[in-house]
């Protein structure tokens, strides 16, 4: 049978994981790699690394991080943050990334994601969405794109956006609500409901989780096909186990191997 | 014995050969694994591993942009009889032909056709992505001491299209994604598998293990 996904991200600077990881005894806890080999041993279907501060300089550091994780865990990994050429995509894959997530560059020339689809494959192409709701009280929901960080409005319509993303050759959306992230009220439901059901293309939710339930509302009220989350794994507040426990008794297919 | 891993360009090697090193040394199998591409290499290997991600169209002008390289996986491969493990494109390339972008030619090994996957519910997504259970049509030493069936391990697979055999005693085992999905094809010497092993944590390690062990 198939399950949903369960993404643990990362957020990486310089090398080192941003706020440190404190869920299990890591001897380093800002080291990337054991944070990976940690999350790999805890069941986590997939991993997330986000370069958060991407620049051509730094570029070598990250590629080293997906090398030496790639040789330590065989499961999925997917990286993004500052992913702006062909030749970008092609370093991560070589490093040992299995999909790379493409952001900004994919608002500010949308034929990036066609290039990079047609180059390796719809399925390693990830863009990754980052939406804030517009529309005000009464009116139908809108969300619109925002780059920078939720700083800079693109007045691009999220949804209409995922659906040229998919017809360009996205194999997968991350969808990040800017409104939910870092607020723990769980994800922006009816935002993921709208994209998930609007593009054929796996929907990995994201932004706002603060307790598994919010994770089961994802997938089960949002359509997602995976959940991604960070604070609550990373500062253990949940085990991955706990959390797929959780989703499997409110009935969601999980992968649950020894 | 040597394990060629043939790198066509067609994507990243550095997972597959790192996992074929692991299961060969948790197994005491410590066969040397070469990722090379050179045809030489490919046709003296004990063992070959056709490795591909992409289109199918892509991975066989990859495969042919090689001189003697296809060459040389039929010198191994059918006249030598050795085992051979191709993964995702790599198995599909094994096909008569690839129906994606247009048709062409597949390594002909075994015959059928590969074509867009199409689950019978309409609100599974393609492509297949994440963790199924496997469900086996025939025994096969691949699969020895893997649990299978719906309380079994889980294997990642990320495809859009899939391996029609047209024998199906050629079918080793399938995934269910809204109807069956071919998950490993197995015939003589040969054996491929839709998702990747060296994705699938447990279950990948023990099937790459059980290959470097077989000898049929």
């Amino acid at each position: 049978m198939f399950k949903v996904r369960i993404i643990p991200c990362l957020d990486v600077k310089d090398g080192r994981v941003v706020k440190g990881i404190n869920f299990v005894d890591l001897r380093d806890a800002g080291d990337p790699v054991e944070a990976a080999i940690a999350y790999d041993a805890a069941g986590a279907d997939e991993l997330c690394f986000l370069d958060i501060n991407a620049s051509h300089e730094n570029r070598g550091i990250m590629l080293d991080v997906v090398r030496r994780t790639a040789e330590a865990c065989f499961m999925p990994l997917t990286v993004g943050g500052g992913v702006r050429t062909v030749d970008d995509i092609r370093a991560l894959l070589n490093s040992g990334a299995d999909k790379a997530s493409i952001n900004t560059a994919a608002v500010t020339r949308r034929a990036f994601v066609k290039e990079a689809a047609e180059k390796f494959g719809d399925q390693c192409i990830v863009v990754a969405i980052d939406a804030k709701k517009v529309s005000g009280e009464g009116e139908p929901n809108r969300w619109e794109i925002f780059t920078h960080g939720g700083r800079n409005r693109t007045g691009i319509d999220a949804v209409d956006y995922a659906r040229e993303v998919v017809s360009l050759g996205a194999g997968e959306i991350l969808l990040t609500s800017m409104d939910r992230d870092g607020t723990k009220q769980g994800f922006d439901i009816a935002l993921t409901r709208a994209v998930a059901d609007a593009v054929p293309v796996p929907v990995i939710a994201s932004g706002g989780v603060g307790n598994l339930d919010h994770l089961v509302d994802g997938i089960r009220d949002g359509h997602a096909t995976a959940v991604l989350a960070a604070s609550i794994f990373h500062f253990g507040q949940h085990t991955v186990r706990e959390a797929k426990a959780h989703m499997a008794r409110a009935g969601l297919p999980v992968r649950l191997d020894p | 014995m040597s394990v060629a891993i043939v790198d066509y360009g067609s994507g990243n090697l550095h997972s597959a050969a790192k996992a074929f090193e692991r299961a060969a040394r948790d197994t005491g199998h410590s066969q040397p694994i070469l990722v090379t591409s050179h045809p030489d290499d490919v046709a003296r290997a004990d063992r070959v591993v056709l490795p591909g991600v992409g289109a199918f169209a892509d991975c066989r002008r990859g495969l042919d942009a090689i001189p003697g390289m296809v060459e040389a996986l039929n010198e191994a491969v059918r006249r030598k009889g050795r085992p051979f493990f191709g993964i995702c494109v790599g198995m599909q390339l094994m096909a008569t032909r690839g129906n994606e972008h247009g048709v062409t030619e597949g390594l002909g090994w075994i015959p059928g056709e590969v074509d867009k996957i199409a689950p019978t519910d309409p609100t599974l997504k393609i492509p297949h992505m994440g963790w199924n259970t496997l469900n086996a049509n025939r025994p096969h030493a691949l699969l020895d001491g893997i649990p299978v069936g719906s309380d079994g391990l889980h294997a990642y697979f990320v495809h859009s299209y899939q391996l029609n055999a047209a024998d199906p005693a050629d079918l080793v085992a399938s995934a269910d994604y809204g109807g069956a999905v071919t998950a490993i094809v197995g015939r003589d010497t040969m054996v491929g598998t839709q998702f990747h092993p060296e994705k699938s944590q447990k279950l990948g390690l023990h099937l790459i293990a059980n290959f470097l062990k077989w000898a049929p």
